[in-house]
């Protein structure tokens, strides 16, 4: 017997909510970041497991434009974490308040 | 049990641990390392559910070069650690409450329809997931999406370029 998709998504579950809990407590900015990159991961999984319980391959086709929309993503958000870096001189999340009212 | 699902628990275990010991690290670099940890750990997993394509992009794309980009981000601001004090001193409960009832809602709309375990009955052939078959879908039905999904990375490639030179122009122009 191959592994149970309820296992997997179990899994997957699991993580995505451990990557909830680092962007809602962890302060610094690059490991919120790194958190979401978790959650996309956990979502990346679960539609691996979706697409091999369907027998069907556009789960997996999925995941790769995931990927590669996550590669753009990690390349713009760290231009901005530097950009913010740079008038901040800071990357604690807190500190960039700018818009609160 | 058999040798998949014992392999699917250690795997499982080892990205547990290294998305926890992620999360609770001071130092910003651990975390990047726990993170790719975590990263090869699913991919050996995506290596089992008949996605050997998948599995050698996550490693590549993810570990390899989203990685790399993170870690030099760290060691160019020298950001690895941060001392200041806490500003909301409710947020850390408030994340841990918020969090459970997340996990419990996920898990109950996950398995509330399911019928105990339930896994493909039948046995995957060897083509399912093999490099070629997805290939061969990404150049024919979704030709398309793959296109754009270059222009997607040269929009973000500018736009990272444009965000983090240094502004001389403006500089220049100020009196």
């Amino acid at each position: 017997m191959s592994i149970p998709t309820d296992y997997l998504l179990a899994l997957s579950v699991v993580l995505f909510v451990l990557g909830i809990l680092g962007v809602l407590v962890r302060r610094n900015a690059i490991v919120v970041f790194m958190s979401i990159e978790l959650m996309l991961n956990a979502a990346n999984l679960a539609l691996i497991a979706f697409a091999r319980q369907a027998q069907d391959l556009i789960g997996q086709v999925l995941v790769f434009f995931v990927i590669a929309v996550a590669a753009a993503e990690v390349a713009v958000g760290l231009a901005l974490i530097v950009t913010i870096f740079k008038s901040k001189h800071s990357i604690d999340i807190d500190q960039v308040s700018g818009l609160r009212g | 049990m058999t040798t998949d699902v014992w392999i699917f628990l250690g795997l499982a275990a080892i990205a547990l641990a290294s998305a926890i010991s992620m999360l609770v690290s001071r130092n910003a670099v651990y975390s990047a390392l726990f993170l790719v940890l975590n990263f090869v750990a699913v991919a050996v997993l995506y290596l089992l559910l008949n996605a050997a394509f998948i599995a050698l992009v996550q490693v590549t794309v993810y570990a390899g070069a989203i990685m790399v980009l993170f870690l030099f981000v760290i060691m160019l601001l020298g950001a690895e650690r941060l001392d200041t004090e806490r500003a909301l001193k409710w947020q850390q409960p408030a994340a841990a409450v918020l969090g459970v009832a997340l996990l419990a809602e996920m898990a109950m709309v996950f398995f509330r329809g399911a019928g105990g375990p339930t896994a493909p009955s039948a046995v995957l052939g060897g083509a399912f997931g093999s490099p070629t078959a997805v290939g061969r879908l990404l150049f024919s039905s979704y030709v398309l999406p793959f296109e754009v999904t270059s222009v997607v990375l040269l929009a973000a490639m500018v736009g990272a370029i444009v965000l983090a030179r240094e502004e001389r122009g403006r500089r220049g122009e100020k009196p």
